[in-house]
């Protein structure tokens, strides 16, 4: 007891400094793995700031908000002073690396330590820009603590500007390409970026732009949003659809101002939402985990190539449109083939009875034994192009508008399905398998239904799947398939499909857009998994049911006024 | 004639004889009462009434029809309806939601209105906390809303497993209460029971089972005043 006064004036330095060398840790992890050189690569404001760089200022920012958090109260000003001692904390654990770096050479155990490496971490002048390295660190250090304390009125337009600038810069790409046009829009693309990034001036636009509206959407969002809730109904719903329909106009619009590469990226996508919307059928709704879904991607894509290729393992040359049916009629029933054996298995257990199966079925058509009509390794080429009349689903332009419709379609399947009483049933089976059976529901039943229709919907994708790629070969679908869709389902948020639908342009998306991200995608994924079971256990869009049960202590309090909203922030953050 | 009969059950878990030829009645309109110790056989006397699992030997009617080989959605279909132990409830989902999954094999909307209405009557509490998830229930709540999921199948027989487990005294009364109205609106009912002095207190009738054998039976007065029984259920 009597040491009480004497640890709580001590701790609060110590634990700021743990958490800056943990952040440091992370700095030196993410450096060693050759993140920081591989997005060095990428501007962000040419000539002063690439994603490289961002990834230990971010760590230092980390560091100096969870370094202040302990203990509020106490000197007036101390918790900044504490960030800047987490944030000086990173930058001497980066020192550290870099002076280790240029005593010993570290490249036999590191493939990534390289000079550009060390280069990257010291602003370019080993060692002796140490001192810029720890002056920089704790100054962002400061920024990340003081963040902590701003009024959410003032916090929320600043770190919605600095992420805006981030993402335009990041995006830079994707967005010049939209730009690539004479006029206006070139107008723009000039005056914002410069070679492959923002200039100065850019950054500087964008920023200013997105605080100044978003510092008047805080002073201004509730009364726009007192004036909506006052219209009537009836005008309520007109200006639903109206955003709606100005929704699904700007979607049917993306190809034709995006191009190839972007529309490409997008069919992707659109197929992996496919997936996701089926998984979640399975995992979301009827709580089954399912870890070989893949199969179903490969029997839907399996049976449109064997019924439409023109080449040597076609067999009828059906038109896709007469074979999309069947495609899906097929899976469905392997899901109910798959269903019936692990009908008895729950949780874990099923996990990997399924994984069984997802791997049975590719290393079936790799084998030798249906070589003669499924084409082995080598695959089933000659799958022609969707046509409608004259028009023909030639390219990723033309066939993201199959996608968006299938996904439209499925969407639309999966609500009613949810809303009925069969999507009851799967709930009840997902929250208590006993006690739904002694409710009355058949399990069996119930559970086929759940298998077949996840299957049904992962055969769709699978169908697109192959004429988009024109052919199918046994080394599409693999086990990653599974965890990949399984992934976006989680950080979408388990049981939501706007959650899918999220997910998929994060974890499919966003790498495809971000060649850099491609090869440390994994580490990416592993490391979003876990944040978000931190963070946001429950989705980045989760579904009603589940944001119900994390955040019940926080829905007592329902009318959560802005400081409430800064505090459940904190909370989120830390 | 019995509602519901079994007649020398025989219930195995692998090689582990958990049921050992039991044999027991309940008449309509009768509250029976299931004694014993922990691990005497109870709860898997009530699971494989329901059709959870399924017994290697005996016979199980309801009103002279065999239940022993129908699924367990079957069993429901019949009026046969299990409260399973440990205040099973759908987590997730809201009171309402919960209630509503009970009237899930029926199809008159009137009628799940009016039963909805009368659980409620019956669990005030429940009425006030209707939106809420089940699973940030409390104990007794979550307790009383499994009951009341029971009550919405609407069924002929109610097998109850451990309604006053972990309950305070009060709740308890209250639960107990609720069972005495479920049963003289004219749900019959075989109660399994820890709390021996509750249970007898409502039951007409009772069966004291031991390591998967009946070992004693007869009315609730004759069993509360037996000797064995009071020394090793009552406590006295
Ligand atoms: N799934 C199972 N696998 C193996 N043995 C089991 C299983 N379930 C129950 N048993 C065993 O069967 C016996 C009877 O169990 P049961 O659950 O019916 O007891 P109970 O009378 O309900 O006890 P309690 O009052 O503690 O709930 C016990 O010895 C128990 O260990
Ligand atoms: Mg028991």
């Amino acid at each position: 007891m009597e040491r009480a006064p004497v640890s709580r004036y001590r701790r609060p330095w110590i634990a700021a400094v743990q958490k800056g060398l943990l952040c440091g840790g992370v700095a030196v992890f993410l450096a060693l793995v050759g993140m920081v050189e591989t997005f060095a690569g990428r501007q962000i404001i040419v000539g002063v700031f690439s994603l490289g760089l961002a990834l230990p200022v971010l760590t230092a920012v980390v560091a100096g908000y969870q370094g202040s958090q302990r203990q509020a109260g106490g000197v007036r000003g101390a918790p900044v002073v504490r960030g800047a001692l987490a944030g000086a904390a990173v930058g001497a654990v980066v020192s550290a690396l870099v002076v280790l770096g240029n005593l010993v050479n570290m490249r036999s155990m590191f493939v990534s330590a390289s000079p550009a490496m060390f280069a990257a971490l010291s602003f370019g002048r080993g060692t002796s820009g140490i001192p810029l390295v720890l002056l920089g660190a704790a100054a962002v250090g400061a920024v990340g603590a003081a963040a902590s304390f701003l009024s959410a009125g003032v916090r929320r337009p600043l770190v919605t500007a600095l992420a805006w600038t981030l993402g335009v810069g990041l995006f830079q790409e994707l967005l010049q390409i939209l730009l690539h046009a004479e006029g206006a829009r070139s107008a723009v693309r000039e005056l914002l970026f410069i070679e492959d990034g923002l200039s100065i001036r850019g950054a500087t636009i964008v920023f200013a732009l997105s605080w100044g509206s978003s510092t008047v959407w805080a002073r201004r969002g509730g009364a726009v949003r007192q004036w909506h809730g006052r219209l009537p109904a009836p005008r309520q719903r007109v200006l639903r659809l109206g955003s709606l329909g100005g929704a699904v106009a700007l979607l049917l619009l993306v190809p034709l101002a995006a191009g190839p590469f972007i529309s490409q990226v997008l069919v992707l996508v659109g197929l992996f939402a496919l997936l996701g919307l089926g998984l979640n059928v399975v995992v979301g709704f009827a709580g089954l985990l399912d870890l070989g879904y893949v199969a179903f991607f490969a029997i839907g894509a399996y049976t449109l190539g064997l019924l439409t290729s023109v080449g040597e393992y076609g067999i009828v040359g059906l038109s896709f449109w007469a074979a999309v049916p069947v495609a899906v009629a097929v899976s469905l029933v392997a899901g109910v083939l798959l269903g019936v054996p692990v009908l008895g298995i729950r949780g874990d257990y099923l996990a990997i009875a399924t994984l069984g199966f997802g791997e049975i079925i590719r290393i079936l058509v790799l084998s030798d034994f249906l070589r003669p009509w499924l084409g082995g390794s080598q695959g089933v080429l000659g799958i022609p192009k969707p046509m409608i009349g004259g028009f023909e689903f030639r390219g990723p332009e033309q066939l993201f508008y199959l996608t968006l419709v299938s996904c439209a379609l499925v969407i639309f399947v999966a609500m009613r399905l949810r809303d009925s009483r069969l999507g009851r049933a799967w709930m009840a089976v997902r929250e208590d398998e006993d006690v739904a059976e002694a409710m009355g529901i058949n399990l069996v039943n119930v559970k086929l239904m759940a298998f077949a229709m996840g299957a049904a919907f992962g055969g769709l994708s699978g169908a697109i799947f192959a004429v988009m790629v024109g052919s199918v070969f046994p080394h599409s679908f693999q086990l990653l398939i599974s965890i990949n869709v399984l992934s976006l389902i989680i950080v979408g948020g388990m049981g939501s499909m706007p959650g899918v639908i999220v997910g998929s342009l994060f974890l499919v998306g966003l790498p495809e857009l971000l060649r850099e991200f491609a090869e440390y995608r994994f580490l990416i994924y592993g490391a979003a998994l876990v944040l978000m079971m931190q963070l946001r256990p429950e989705g980045l869009w989760p579904a009603e049911a589940l944001k119900r049960e994390l955040h019940a202590s926080e829905e007592v309090g329902a009318a959560a006024g802005p400081e409430d909203l800064a505090a459940s922030d904190r909370r989120g953050g830390g | 004639m019995a509602l519901l009969e079994v007649e020398n059950l025989h219930v195995y878990y692998g090689n582990i004889h958990a049921l050992k030829g039991i044999s027991l009645k309940v008449d309509p309109g009768e509250i029976v009462t299931l004694i014993g110790a922990n691990g005497a056989g109870k709860s898997t006397t009530l699971k494989t009434i329901s059709g959870l699992l399924r017994p290697r030997g005996g016979q199980i009617t309801l009103a002279g029809e065999d239940l022993s080989a129908m699924s367990p959605h079957g069993i429901v279909a019949k009026g046969v309806v299990h409260v399973p132990e440990g205040r099973r409830i759908f987590g997730r989902l809201s009171v309402t939601e919960n209630l509503e999954m009970g009237a899930f094999t029926r199809t008159d909307r009137s009628g799940i209105e009016a039963d909805l209405e009368r659980v409620f009557g019956m669990f005030p509490r429940l009425r006030e906390r209707r939106a809420q998830v089940a699973g940030t229930l409390s104990g007794g709540e979550q307790q009383m809303l499994a009951t009341g999921r029971g009550l919405m199948t609407r069924p002929k027989v109610l097998l109850l497993d451990e309604p006053s487990m972990g309950l305070a005294p009060v709740l308890v009364d209250l639960i107990y209460d609720s069972i005495k109205e479920i049963n003289a609106s004219g749900t019959t009912i075989l109660l399994v029971e820890q709390n021996a002095f509750m249970a007898l207190s409502v039951a007409s009738r009772g069966y004291v089972l031991q390591t998967g054998e009946v070992v004693l039976q007869g009315s609730a007065a004759d069993l509360k005043a037996n000797e064995e029984v009071r020394r090793a259920y009552l406590g006295g």
